[in-house]
């Protein structure tokens, strides 16, 4: 059951779309990986606690940070996908009452 | 500090809960009033803050006393959900999707609803969280006990009796707040409200403590992490596997555990919020963490050994007589503590309410009277209050039973453990469609018993339910079955320990379970719903992922809307039915039950019971419309028809396009013959009225003037020149036509290649004989003996090699002849060395009366390449001029042996 294939290539804006989501979800992976880091390090003076701790804080904002950036163009691309779907179901009926969904 | 300010305070600080709570009930109750959204206590800000529900009592004194005892480990706590949160485009947006799609009420609604919409596994999950969430209640209890006690040590309350309290007057607000209203879509504002602004608080407290210590007690960042260093011990070394596994468990954690579950996905009021709370929350946790560690440092300096860490936020300003800074943290501490209750207990008893109570009361009822469901709404509250009572009675015995005497963070993981038992069949709902319902079940069961056996019941201490020799060896002496040491498996943390075998077993459950296992016809409408839920088209019903078939039906719509007036309420269930009625172009308050109505009510329904009750309600009703695996079959391959009916159809409209094409091609080249052949015969009326109008003009003069002997030998002879000139072009003409129809008889003879161009030479030879042409012979073909039209091939070469005498404008002129072979084709080139012919000219000396100059001089009528190519198409092969040789080239290819199947002519 599938519908016409969706485009093998597209424009420039989606294809940046594209990548920034291939990023989001690449970061997890790249942030697990650096907050493990600091089981590899041997124990001395330059890697005590102090130093472990700064470190991590580090990472903390980086990842903020990025997730930060990323948040906003995924975000558009949320509601572009929302208005996307909005004209797929047939119109509905007017409807007398309320509109479902509405929160209480 | 005595009690008589902190009960006060406390007290105080809950009856702000109430106003803020009751503020938020009362503005959300009167936009919607309005018909509008409540639009601030729905904002991206207020869900974030909504989700630091996971920074409990545990985080606020827990994290402290874990960092004075592990170093750094705590924060693995907060790094798994970071980086769950930084990566929600993965797995949380499907999650958060597929809730609001589903219209789930809990994990437990979510789980079973992915899994047919089975009773029993909803069952199990609820299970689960309420032994998982057990400790964890206990341990905001046992918190809060601590926190009056360090206060009051000497004080007559005990801290049991302080706790009981404390679980009563939270069960109170959690009933009033939590139970207000059967909402659709299971949201509770008040509740949402009060746990964002508790978020501040426990924020405020916590980053205020935090900064006196810095600032206050020691001097300055750099100050503390020198402290850091100095006391930095063996013990606070991180350890690799506690390490990973830890982080591994927090990021499972914050997707399963209930009341995560709650604000995440059932409070979530828009998808997008997750975009803000993908940073703000990662960056909420961090503002939480960042003064653990010096915080704990400075404890273990100031403060005499002995005393709890697990209260030096608490005790680190009391001892150094920062009064108002305590109480701030005590209110900070509390308010961590009293949001996790509210909010863990109302998941809960949603859990409860809806897959224990009511399922039980539905069948109970179904022996009495089968339609006359009573009430529903009252007995879904009642049983909500009821449940909420019970969950704080379980913590609080817990608490009792334990006796306090664990520190915060064990316990913590320890719920952890016990709701990660959900992760192989939350992960198998969104992302595999194979899994069944009978794996589902089976992961689930294995899981959770492994976690009771290995981690749950022996937490509560040797003796409760475990004696310590059976810790120590095993049930009747079975070593393997330790529960610590579970087959043989020694040495390792306990933690990580429950953690392997539970997350294993669990797994390979589930996926044996599902492999072995056939999936009913709803497992299989939800699997798709559920894995395919960005996939619009899966999503749309009309693809064949419906729960009712679409036999007609009879009258049971009224009861229909009977059963849901009790469910939804009158006018909510009115306003619903009227609305289908009119999306099907009805009037009135009565739809047609088609398949998507029912759907549609199944999944309004659902948003206030629970997927499992409300498609059993349902089905009550309609009876035997469930939606069979052949109907699911049926509505498939009628789909892929039509499907495959609009593919022909497109591939049959290719078909005409293309051959429309062709016709409008065959047009063109019609219209272009008719052109050509009206050139043609003007053209050749020209050609032919030239010479005739000379002989006419000369035969007139011999006629009427007198003319003397000489004067008439010489028009006689331009008469005799002008009539030969007339037949050599009739001839050609004739020659063309009969070629061009290919009615020309072949002479086929054997020669030898070099003889023919020999023989060419000499001929032309007779052309311009003033002209000295250098040749240059080469090629390995002209030995070879061919077999075709000897003479027409001679005149082919003869005509060419004319034209080159001719035309060819060098004032030293050469012609070279190279003679190739190439499989059964030979190829004669000719070429010149003079200017050539333009580029624009070369596809035009082919045509009939083509002449690049229009001089006289060319001695003929334009026939002869034409001729030339007619001929050898006749022989099986081409004449075309070879560019880029540098000068005029002519190849003139053909076959070297023809035979009647060749020629053009056969």
């Amino acid at each position: 059951m599938k519908r016409p294939r969706p485009p093998l290539f597209v424009e420039r804006t989606a294809y940046r779309r594209r990548r920034l989501m291939d990023g989001a979800r690449v970061l997890p992976v790249v942030g697990f990986i650096l907050v493990l880091l600091p089981v590899l390090w041997t124990r001395n003076d330059a890697h005590n606690t102090a130093n472990e701790a700064v470190y991590l804080f580090c990472l903390w904002l980086v990842l903020v940070i990025v997730a930060f950036i990323l948040s906003r163009p995924l975000r558009a691309a949320l509601m572009r996908e929302e208005r996307g779907t909005e004209r797929q179901p047939p119109a509905a009926a007017p409807t007398p009452a309320a509109p479902k969904d509405e929160a209480p | 500090m005595t009690l008589n300010i902190l009960i006060p305070a406390a007290l105080a600080y809950v009856v702000f809960l109430f106003v803020i709570a009751s503020i938020a009930e009362n503005r959300a109750e009167a936009l919607r009033a309005r018909g509008l959204k409540p639009r601030f206590l729905r904002s991206p800000l207020v869900y974030t803050l909504s989700l630091s529900v996971y920074c409990t009592a545990w985080t606020f004194y827990g994290a402290v006393g874990y960092a004075a005892r592990s170093g750094l480990e705590y924060l693995t706590i907060y790094f798994g959900p970071t980086l769950v949160f930084v990566g929600w485009w993965w797995l949380l947006r499907k999650l958060v999707r597929v809730g609001k799609a589903q219209r789930v009420t809990s994990i437990a609604d979510l789980i079973s609803s992915r899994y047919g919409k089975s009773n029993l596994v909803a069952v199990i999950v609820t299970l689960l969280a309420v032994a998982a969430t057990t400790p964890y209640i206990a341990l905001q209890l046992q918190s809060i006990a601590l926190s009056f006690g360090a206060f009051a040590a000497d004080q007559s309350l005990a801290p049991q009796q302080m706790a009981l309290w404390v679980a009563v007057g939270l069960a109170l607000f959690t009933i009033l707040f939590g139970t207000r209203n059967l909402d659709a879509n299971e949201q509770h504002h008040g509740v949402v409200t009060a746990i964002a602004v508790e978020a501040v608080v426990k924020l405020v407290a916590l980053l205020a403590v935090g900064a006196w210590v810095v600032w206050g007690l020691a001097e300055g960042p750099a100050d503390i992490m020198a402290r850091i260093a100095a006391a930095d011990r063996e013990a606070w070394r991180i350890e690799p596997p506690r390490w990973m596994g830890l982080t591994l468990l927090a990021g499972v954690a914050v997707m399963t555990l209930p009341r995560m579950f709650q604000v995440m996905v059932v409070e979530n009021a828009d998808e997008r919020h997750l975009a803000t709370a993908s940073w703000a929350f990662p960056l909420y946790l961090m503002a939480m963490s960042l003064f653990v560690l010096p915080i704990a440092v400075m404890g273990l300096e100031l403060l005499p050994e002995g005393m709890n860490p697990d209260l030096f936020v608490l005790t680190l300003p009391h001892e150094q007589g920062q009064n108002a800074l305590a109480m701030l943290a005590f209110l900070g501490g509390f308010s961590a503590a009293t949001s996790m209750v509210i909010v863990a207990s109302v998941a809960l008893a949603t859990m409860v309410s809806n897959h224990i109570v009511v399922p039980l009361w539905l069948r109970q009822r179904q022996a009495e009277a089968r339609r006359d469901l009573g009430d529903m709404r009252l007995l879904v509250l009642n049983a909500r209050r009821l449940s909420i009572g019970g969950i704080l009675g379980l913590g609080y015995v817990y608490f009792a039973v334990s006796e306090g005497s664990r520190s915060l963070a064990a316990i913590g993981l320890i719920a952890f453990v016990g709701m990660a038992q959900v992760l192989p069949a939350l992960i198998g709902a969104l992302y595999w469609r194979g899994g069944s319902r009978i794996g589902a079940a089976t992961g689930l069961v294995i899981g959770a018993l492994v976690w009771l056996y290995t981690l749950f019941l022996p937490s509560l201490g040797a003796g409760v339910v475990f004696s310590a020799t059976f810790l120590a060896e095993g049930p009747f002496g079975i070593g393997w079955l330790r529960p610590q040491a579970l087959f043989g498996v020694e040495g390792m943390d306990p933690l990580l320990h429950t953690l392997f075998w539970s997350m294993m077993l669990n797994g390979l459950g589930f996926v044996t379970g599902s492999l072995v296992s056939f999936p009913g016809p709803m497992e299989r409408v939800q699997s798709a719903q559920f894995v395919n839920v960005f996939d619009t088209d899966a999503a749309n019903p009309e693809s064949g992922a419906r729960g009712w078939s679409s036999e007609t039906a009879g009258d049971e719509v009224e009861d229909l809307l009977a059963m849901s007036q009790r469910v939804l309420g009158a006018a909510e269930a009115q306003s619903f039915f009227q609305r289908e009625a009119a999306r099907q172009g009805k009037g009135g308050y009565l739809p047609d039950p088609t398949p998507d109505f029912l759907d549609r009510l199944e999944r309004e329904l659902a948003g206030s019971v629970g997927a499992a009750t409300s498609h059993a309600m349902i089905a009550q009703i309609v009876g035997g419309r469930v939606v069979t695996v052949d109907d699911l079959v049926a509505v498939a391959s009628e789909t892929a028809q039509i499907m495959e009916h609009s593919a022909q159809l497109e591939a049959k409209s290719e078909e005409l396009a293309r051959t429309a094409r062709q016709l409008r091609e065959v047009n063109e080249q019609m219209h272009k013959l008719s052109v050509q052949k009206d050139s043609f015969l003007s053209q050749i009326s020209h050609e032919l009225r030239t010479p005739m109008t000379s002989i006419r003009a000369f035969s007139e003069i011999l006629m009427f003037e007198d003319v003397n002997g000489e004067e008439q030998v010489r028009y006689a002879q331009i008469i005799h020149d002008e009539s030969i000139r007339l037949t050599r072009l009739l001839d050609d003409l004739l020659d063309l036509s009969v070629l061009e129809s290919g009615r020309v008889t072949l002479d086929i003879q054997e020669a030898s290649l070099g003889e023919l161009i020999d023989r060419a030479l000499r001929a032309s030879n007779a052309v311009m004989p003033e002209r000295q042409f250098t040749m240059h012979r080469s090629g390995t073909g002209e030995a070879l003996r061919i077999r075709t039209d000897i003479n027409r091939l001679t005149q082919v070469f003869i005509n060419v090699l004319s034209n080159a005498r001719k035309y060819c404008d060098a004032a030293r002129p050469e012609l070279r002849i190279v003679v190739h072979r190439r499989g059964r084709k030979v190829m004669v080139d000719f070429i010149d060395n003079g200017s050539g012919i333009p580029k624009q000219s070369q596809s035009l000396i082919f045509e009939k009366f083509a002449r690049l100059s229009d001089t006289h001089k060319a001695g003929g009528a334009g026939l002869g390449l034409a001729i030339c190519r007619e001929i050898m198409q006749n022989l099986g092969g081409d004449i075309a001029y070879l560019p880029g040789q540098g000068g005029a080239a002519f190849r003139v290819s053909f076959a070297a042996e023809l035979d009647a199947g060749n020629s053009k002519a056969a």
